[in-house]
């Protein structure tokens, strides 16, 4: 009951904002935000205690006839995806207050319509349910990329849409061919366990097809080379906004995605072609580092620094052993709020001086101290430095990274010391350094700004110096995957 | 049954309008008619029993009902959509009468038990529908569009009656049921002209849907007819005519698939892409639409080449028609009223958001429908075709459908595009009469509304 409603919540939330007009849709965005962040930590504490409490559990026959349920459930890993969202989804309306949006009301409405579908991923048990919020996912984030956009925004989210389109329905095909071969008693069935037996009877042959079938539509998700060239042009054109739902929360549906609905289902056709996947992530991983490495563009930067990241992860859960995987969750969550923390960071500068380019930057430091301690936080987090939130991550994923291949590791391990390089180059060329423009003057944060910002800081510092309580229910939940595996 | 004889009725009645002077009063009639011909068709699937009619020339079983049910509910809206269109017009009750016998045509296909009754059927439909594409009289594009639609119509139709006397001459029958029977008796014996017969009716309903390679006339008589007339022939007589089809084949030739399916699986993998790169490349909104109807009929062939006797595809197909009249209707209905001006482009879309809101929405939601996005009943529909495919050994054409669908995906969001993102060049709001919202707002509810409870549908048929 209490999943249904934390995905019905937010439905009628987003529903109502439409119909109310000017600042009063922004505030009641961030009201019902925040109720759904407490529904969120209600689950936590119930999960706490008893993490089969019925109440976290909620099923009803959506098409009886083809054993299409609306099943939703929070397990270890769901729980975790939801708290991250929950917790981000408030931060990023607050970190709109200070951006003038025409039809705001629209605006926080097609954001509370994405949290649905976002908890809905996260939740679902029903083979068929996961793939409608999978899709109802992307028509919130292409209107807000589509109407509130930057330049060419026609062209770019078009794309993005065609794209992630196209590897859905690719998944759906894979998603209908295991649902043919379930057999509960006769019947047909899309829940994901008899879907996880249904897989696992299949040829090799067979599982391979299925493996790529839905591998591709979460590789495009994430994205993994050679399937990332809508993101960096979607994140740049994208409002900032839509930027950190893409970025913080929708990516992590793919990484979520393949640790839920691909490992287990089709673990032949993940030992032969495992390998291959892995390759590309790291491939994309250290292409991805060098391209970040040479530009220019602030916000393009920390998007395909975004790619490196997420080809870490998602080569992590690929090697599928306990370490990788759980590092890949703990990441997850870490590279959640990093992100959204930098590409605020983005947002303010480009509010401040109009500009992104990091060659016209400089010297900031200087003229708003507070700023620059909070962004050297969150960058601290990105490149993963022991003590922040990053490090867990990173560590557990080139540790599960390394058991599967040690020559892997030691490229994959190129990302720590890549990303470093980047990201300080970054800071050092905006923060440190002469002021390049004389006009620039970069007063004080807005209160919101610094709220938003702070927040994200605690944040880092504290699952870094104290991750446990996450980290438990990670361990916990990735043990009864790898029973899943075996 | 009754339905049936309802329609000719007021076919026959809108003739008379005329003399006995009651047009005003025929608008009102024909809905109050509609209205009773659905309700004594629910009462007839109620009741569930198929009682044959005239030497079971003709017989209302579910199945025909349940596609009665459909074309009668989109011919309802059409009326009400179409009450300007026949306000403007002076034949007023010509054209009454025309779409009236184009719709007793549509109901006769749903139901036929003999090739007889097939013919006319299909006859009686088209010939009205000759007419109407031409009913623009002094525009010469519908001109052409009439005259090149009654020529290839005539042409499918030799080739249908043709295939019918092949038939005869090998089978001794012109009942369906006596032929099904005939040919599962003497499988090993029929001769080879049988089976060119069948090929020649498959030709014949392939020109009918307007599947690749026989679709050349659709997208000039789309354009060039009058647009709610496109919309009557996109919707009505497409699910009419696939009703037909799911009959004949299904039941009538359904022990010689060997014979049709391979020809029509290159046909639907033919028109899908065909179809969706010809709609990519237009500018023509109406054209468009034509070639997407391409593309949805050749998925509704897919369900028919699956060719699996059960209520799963029987489901799906119907699901198929009510989802695709529902989102065409919307279409057409907002198209209509955007292009009264004559600019039938896709720049006539331009910044409709600004200037009418809700019209937008209800074109974006029509569009997703067509596209096939979750949870617009669009979505089920290619998702039952998905699941009837997937257990055939045509599993190839899955990843054609998947590809072209995203072809698909592109010029649905083209206008999506038009009208949220592109500068309008006029400020001056679109006028749109209240029945025309109604039927717009309407039919884009229920194509949500049916693709949030599909189970309503989707499970009428439990054999």
């Amino acid at each position: 009951m209490l999943t249904a409603l934390l995905i019905l919540f937010p439905l009628l939330a987003g529903l109502l904002v439409f119909f109310v007009k000017g600042n009063a849709a922004r505030n009641l965005a961030l009201g019902s935000s925040i109720i759904e962040f407490g529904i969120a930590l209600g689950a936590f504490i119930l999960f706490k205690h008893n993490p089969n409490a019925a109440l976290l559990n909620f099923d009803h026959a959506w098409v009886q006839s083809l054993g299409i349920h609306f099943s939703v459930g929070i397990d270890g890993m769901a729980l975790l995806m939801i708290l991250l969202t929950t917790f981000l989804v408030p931060l990023i309306i607050l970190s709109s207050f200070k951006n003038e949006y025409s039809n705001s009301n629209n605006f926080y409405g097609l954001i509370l319509l994405m949290q649905m579908a976002l908890v809905g991923v996260f939740t679902a048990n029903d083979g068929f349910l996961f793939y409608v919020f999978w899709e109802l996912a992307l028509i919130p984030i292409y209107f807000i990329c589509l109407l509130w956009g930057g330049e060419n925004r026609g062209q770019i989210t078009f794309k993005f849409f065609v794209y992630t389109l196209l590897g859905s329905l690719f998944m759906l095909v894979g998603l209908i061919y295991l649902y043919n071969h379930t057999n509960v008693d006769g019947l047909k069935s899309w829940n994901v366990q008899d879907l996880y037996a249904a897989g696992r009877s299949l040829t090799e042959v067979q599982q391979s097809a299925v493996f790529w079938m839905i591998f591709i539509a979460f590789a495009i998700k994430m994205p993994v080379f050679p399937l990332h060239t809508w993101q960096p042009d979607t994140y740049v054109t994208a409002p900032t906004q839509g930027t950190m739902l893409l970025s913080g929360i929708m990516l992590k549906m793919g990484t979520f995605g393949v640790i839920k609905w691909l490992l287990p289902v089709v673990p032949l056709g993940l030992e032969k072609w495992g390998g291959t996947a892995i390759g590309l992530s790291v491939v994309g991983l250290v292409y991805a580092s060098i391209i970040a490495i040479s530009q220019k563009d602030f916000k393009r930067l920390i998007a395909y620094s975004s790619i490196a990241h997420v080809g870490l992860i998602s080569a992590g859960i690929l090697s599928a052993n306990q370490q990788g995987v759980q590092g890949a969750i703990m990441q997850m969550l870490a590279h959640g709020v990093n992100v959204v923390g930098l590409f605020f960071i983005a947002d303010i500068l480009f509010r401040h001086t109009g500009t992104r380019e990091m060659d016209k930057l400089g010297g900031i430091r200087g003229m708003n101290g507070n700023f620059a301690v909070l962004f050297l936080i969150v960058l601290l987090g990105s490149v993963a430095l022991p003590l922040t939130n990053g490090f867990v991550g990173e560590f557990l994923l080139i540790n599960g990274v390394y058991q599967y291949s040690a020559t892997i590791a030691a490229i994959a391990g190129l990302t720590v010391i890549l990303g470093a390089v980047y990201m300080l180059r970054a800071y050092q060329k905006i923060m440190l350094g002469e002021r390049n423009d004389s006009n620039v003057a970069f007063g004080s944060l807005a209160g919101t700004d610094k709220l938003v910002l702070g927040i994200i800081c605690v944040a880092v510092v504290a699952f870094g110096v104290y991750p446990k309580p996450l980290n438990d229910i990670a361990e916990e939940a990735v043990k009864t995957i790898m029973l899943n595996l075996k | 049954m009754k339905g049936l004889l309802i329609i000719s009725g007021l076919g026959i009645l809108a003739m008379l309008a005329e003399i006995f002077k009651f047009k005003k009063l025929l608008f009102p009639m024909v809905l109050l008619g509609i209205v009773a011909a659905y309700a004594f068709n629910f009462m007839e699937w109620k009741t569930g029993m198929s009682i044959p009619y005239f030497d079971n020339m003709i017989g209302f079983d579910k199945l025909g009902l349940a596609f009665s049910g459909i074309i009668l509910a989109t011919a309802f809206f059409w009326f009400i959509l179409a009450n300007d269109y026949f306000e403007e017009d002076t034949n007023l009750v010509d054209h009454f009468a025309l779409v009236l016998f184009a719709l007793v045509g549509a109901l006769m296909l749903t139901s036929f038990k003999n090739m007889t009754t097939l013919f006319l059927g299909v006859e009686i439909m088209s010939i009205p529908l000759y007419v109407l594409a031409a009913s623009k009289k002094k525009d010469i594009k519908s001109n052409e569009a009439g005259f090149k639609y009654l020529i290839m119509g005539s042409f499918a139709s030799g080739f249908l009656l043709f295939g019918i006397a092949l038939i005869y001459g090998a089978t001794g029958s012109f009942d369906l049921m006596q032929i099904r029977a005939f040919i599962s008796e003497n499988a090993a014996t029929l001769p080879l002209f049988f089976y060119v017969g069948v090929v020649f009716m498959l030709i014949a309903m392939l020109f009918k849907v307007s599947a690749a390679p026989f679709h050349f006339w659709a997208p000039d008589v789309y354009q060039g007819s009058p647009t709610l007339i496109t919309a009557l022939m996109s919707t009505v007589v497409k699910t009419a005519a696939f009703a037909a089809f799911l009959r004949l084949f299904m039941v009538g030739f359904a022990e010689v698939s060997s014979t049709w399916t391979g020809i029509l699986a290159g046909v639907v993998a033919l028109s899908l892409v065909i179809a969706n790169f010809s709609a990519a490349m237009q500018s023509n909104v109406k054209r468009m639409l034509a070639y997407s109807s391409i593309s949805h009929a050749a998925f509704m062939l897919m369900v028919i080449l699956a060719n699996v006797r059960s209520n799963l595809s029987v489901n799906a197909l119907i699901y198929y028609s009510l989802a695709y009249s529902l989102g065409s209707i919307a279409a057409f209905g907002v198209l209509y009223n955007v292009t009264k001006k004559g600019n039938e482009n896709l720049d006539a879309f331009n910044g409709l958001a600004k200037r009418n809101p809700s019209l937008a929405l209800c074109m974006a939601i029509a569009m997703l429908s067509l596209a096939g996005i979750p949870i617009t009943s669009g979505f089920f529909a290619k998702y039952f075709v998905f699941t009837a495919m997937i257990g055939t050994q045509y599993k190839w054409l899955l990843i054609v459908a998947v590809l072209t669908s995203a072809v698909g995906v592109y010029y649905y969001l083209k206008v999506v595009i038009a009208m949220y993102f592109k500068k309008q060049e006029t400020e001056e709001p679109i006028q749109i009469e209240k029945s025309n919202i109604l039927v717009i707002v309407l039919t884009t509810a229920a194509t949500i509304a049916i693709g949030v409870v599909p189970g309503i549908v989707a499970e009428m048929f439990k054999f």
